[in-house]
Order: C-alpha cells, then sequence, then structure tokens
C-alpha cells in the first residue's frame, strides 16, 4: 500500500483505505470537547461557524502552551470518542476529515461512509514527537477556552494512518 | 522538631511537577525498549519508534512528553516531626501551579465540574497526605492523563468471588478501554479496603516500579497470568494491534470486609509519569 504524501482532498480522501500512512501537508483545525459544543450550538441555532468548516480537517487536539522560541508544546491526538456524538453533524456540513486517537461509534462510521470522509488515527502520546511537524499556530476562535480553543496549525509530513475510511472498512478489534 | 519552609515545599514540588512531565520514567522506558525488540508487528514497531522517540524529543527539548500534564496526583508523607507553618495541600497546588506555569505545561483544571464555564487552572491538584515517623517530607507527583483515567473501572464483588472472576474484570476492563486510552498500558490494580481506597490503590500501584517482580510470590503470578491474558487482546501499542497491549500489571491489596470483595483498575497511558523528592 503506498503511503499519501502531500494535501488532502474531497477527491483524494475517497481512495484512501484502512491502515493505509498519510504524511499531510497543510493546515489542521485543533477543536476537542467545549469548541465541539459550540460549534453544534452554532449549527442548531443556524448562526454561521467563526470559520468555514467546509473542506477541513479537525484535529482532536488541546496543545501545551508553546514557550519561548517553540512554534507550538507538545500536541498529540485526545480520545475521539468523546466527540462521537458531535461528528456526524460536522461531517452533514462539510468537513472533509478528523483526527485522533482510538475507536468511534457505528454513527460516526456510518456517516463517515456517507459522506465519503475518512478518520485518522495519529501517533498517540506523542505530543513531543508531533510538535516537530508543525510550523505555525495561530489562534482561530474562542480563546477563552484556553488549550480547547481552536488553532489552525500549518504541518508538514504530519503521520497518519487511516483508521476508517470511506468504505467503512475500520481498523480496531472492536468498535462500541 | 524540624521546620520546613513553605517557600521550599513549593519550589520542590514545581521542580519535580516538571520533570515528572518532561522525563519519562526510567522504568517506563526500559520495558518500552524492551517491547520493540520483541514485537514482530511492523505497525506496532513503528507505534513503540515512535513512542520511544517522543521520549527522546521531550526530554531534549523541554517539551511535556504528552500535551495531556495530566491532573496532578501528588503523595505527600510527612513526618511527625516536621513543622510547616501552612496548609501542606494549599502549598502544594502551589507548587504544582508554579511548576506547570514555569514549564509550559497545560492548565487543564476546571474549576466548576458542572457548568463548565471556568477559566482553566493548573490547579488544584488531588493531595493525598499521610502521617509517617521521621523529619522528612516526601513528595511524588503522578500527573494523570484523563484519556486513560476515564478508562477506570471499580467493582464490589461478592467475597466468596472467585480469582478468575477477580481476573475476568480485569481483563474486561482493559478491553472495554480499547485503543482510545493511549496502549501500550500499565494496569494499576487495587483488591480489598473500600470501594474509595480499592480506587486509590489502583493508583498508588502505577507508582509501583514496573521492572521489579511482586515480592508476594501469589501476587507475583496473577500479575503475570494477567499480563499475559491483556497482551492476547490484540489491542496493541496504538491499537495497532500486536502483543503489546499492555507493559506490567502491578497490584495491590489491603485488608477488606467479611461482606465484599471492592476491586479497581486504574489504567495508565504508555507515558506513565511520576517524580519523587525528599525534603
Amino acid at each position: 500500500m503506498e503511503k499519501l504524501i502531500g494535501t488532502l482532498n474531497k477527491e483524494n480522501i475517497k481512495d484512501l483505505v484502512v491502515w493505509q500512512e498519510v504524511l499531510y501537508t497543510g493546515i489542521l483545525y485543533t477543536a476537542r470537547d467545549q469548541a465541539h459544543k459550540r460549534l453544534l450550538e452554532l449549527i442548531a441555532k443556524g448562526k454561521k461557524l467563526p470559520f468555514d468548516i467546509q473542506d477541513k480537517i479537525i484535529y482532536y487536539c488541546g496543545p501545551t502552551p508553546s514557550l519561548k522560541g517553540q512554534v507550538v508544546g507538545s500536541c498529540g491526538p485526545t480520545t475521539s470518542s468523546r466527540m462521537d456524538k458531535f461528528t456526524p453533524r460536522l461531517l452533514e456540513n462539510g468537513l472533509l476529515a478528523t483526527i485522533g486517537k482510538g475507536e468511534r461509534s457505528l454513527e460516526v462510521i456510518a456517516a463517515i461512509k456517507k459522506y465519503k470522509s475518512v478518520y485518522f488515527s495519529t501517533y498517540a502520546g506523542c505530543g513531543a514527537l508531533l510538535a516537530q511537524y508543525v510550523f505555525e499556530k495561530q489562534l482561530v476562535c474562542f480563546k477563552d477556552l484556553g488549550a480547547e480553543a481552536v488553532y489552525a496549525f500549518t504541518v508538514k509530513d504530519f503521520p497518519l494512518i487511516v483508521a476508517i475510511d470511506s468504505k467503512g472498512d475500520n481498523i480496531y478489534v472492536k468498535s462500541s | 522538631m524540624r521546620k520546613i519552609s513553605s517557600e521550599l515545599i513549593k519550589n520542590k514540588t514545581a521542580e519535580i511537577a516538571i520533570k515528572a512531565n518532561t522525563k519519562l520514567r526510567s522504568d517506563v522506558l526500559l520495558l518500552l525498549k524492551k517491547s520493540l525488540a520483541e514485537e514482530q508487528s511492523p505497525l506496532a514497531r513503528k507505534a513503540l519508534t515512535a513512542i520511544v522517540d517522543n521520549a527522546r524529543i521531550a526530554l531534549k527539548q523541554k517539551l511535556a512528553i504528552c500535551q495531556d500534564t495530566g491532573l496532578p496526583v501528588v503523595f505527600v508523607e510527612i513526618g511527625n516531626n516536621v513543622y510547616v507553618q501552612d496548609n501542606i495541600n494549599q502549598l502544594i497546588s502551589q507548587g504544582i501551579a508554579l511548576g506547570y506555569k514555569q514549564g509550559g505545561l497545560r492548565a487543564s483544571i476546571q474549576k466548576d465540574p458542572i457548568s463548565r464555564e471556568s477559566k482553566l487552572a493548573y490547579a488544584p491538584s488531588i493531595t493525598h497526605t499521610d502521617v509517617v515517623k521521621g523529619d522528612k517530607i516526601k513528595i511524588t507527583v503522578l500527573p494523570k492523563g484523563f484519556g486513560s483515567e476515564n478508562k477506570a473501572q471499580v467493582k464490589m464483588l461478592n467475597p466468596t468471588a472467585s480469582i478468575d472472576v477477580i481476573e475476568e474484570f480485569i481483563v474486561q476492563a482493559v478491553k472495554t478501554a480499547g485503543a482510545g486510552a493511549c496502549p501500550p498500558y500499565i494496569i494499576g490494580v487495587g483488591i480489598g479496603g473500600t470501594q474509595d481506597y480499592a480506587g486509590l490503590l489502583a493508583k498508588k500501584a502505577l507508582l509501583k516500579p514496573i521492572t521489579v517482580k511482586n515480592k508476594q510470590k501469589q501476587l507475583a503470578d496473577l500479575e503475570q497470568r494477567l499480563l499475559a491474558k491483556i497482551n492476547k487482546l490484540n489491542i496493541g501499542a496504538f491499537g495497532f494491534g500486536g502483543k503489546t497491549t499492555a507493559l506490567k500489571v502491578n497490584v495491590l491489596t489491603y485488608p477488606t470486609h467479611i461482606a465484599g470483595l471492592p476491586v479497581a483498575v486504574n489504567i495508565s497511558c504508555h507515558a506513565l509519569r511520576s517524580a519523587s523528592i525528599i525534603i
């Protein structure tokens, strides 16, 4: 299985298959529990989101602060399953893909299949290593949430593994 | 009475909070490297290599090993001949906040667990204080990430439950944790006491070195059997499969009541971090 190196879009993610490795270059938007809650509340009210999620990739991550001379602190993935209740709605609204660690619910798998998305796993518990692939960090919205705010990470060759592909195939032993 | 200054307690706590978060425990690193040497699956090897690299980068660049710098759980053993002017629990929390700020560690504490609208903070820590004999203070910081803490379980079994039932509950807890809590895991088990005390034992079990065999043969055998069963679950490093789902199982026991058998499981991610200092 060939490694995909470069950017991701609606077209090329359809061809990705489980276990395939990707070295992604482009932008990632960090969002975790509270940011998801707010995004979904805005969608429910029919309001405009503070950033356009169309064709974007959300990375479940709450980084440590950047110390002097650092682009970003430690920035590994958080447990994806806590975002399961929000993900189908975001995919429905045009989100391209998600990145995190661990299993997803059957509802999320079905939504990934329906909207031809992909769920990636990245190196869990390796925040210092993953920081080496981040070249810029910019605050996007929800500054008051601290580590849970939305940041745009500009990344190069960020290592990903296809954990659920657009056909709904899944790398994990079980899915609950 | 030996007087220990509040300033010293705060500064030393700050120092080990940073150390715990940036320098992976040597026993954990040793077992990770051993697992890497023994693992066959290419993906599991890739995962274990990344984990070992991560520890090296964190130490070199003074970065947190994991962005989840945890809810700091602190164990304090204070000698009965020590005098501290201020409230020790408050001093520990202040020291944690100082260290977390200086070390660029994450403020992950939500002061209002219900509304969840408070600004995130570094502290308070969860501090367990024991009085021991002597004129020293020993402080141990265990930054507990919540990806794994969320997978903790306690079950009140019947006193007549067989060892098989106990083992089944523990293995099932790991199976339920699945890939989401950063395997390979270190499994802390507490058996006996009360519901809350079993939970505390399970957490304390994570502080025991994981390269040392349990001195009690019966428990050493139990730990071995559990580890073998857990490593057959094929969850593997990062959930990528393989035989390295857990590095070690540590069991602590305590006397319990005739009517019960509390069993607690506390799972640690591969980044099991802790550091101690004696003042």
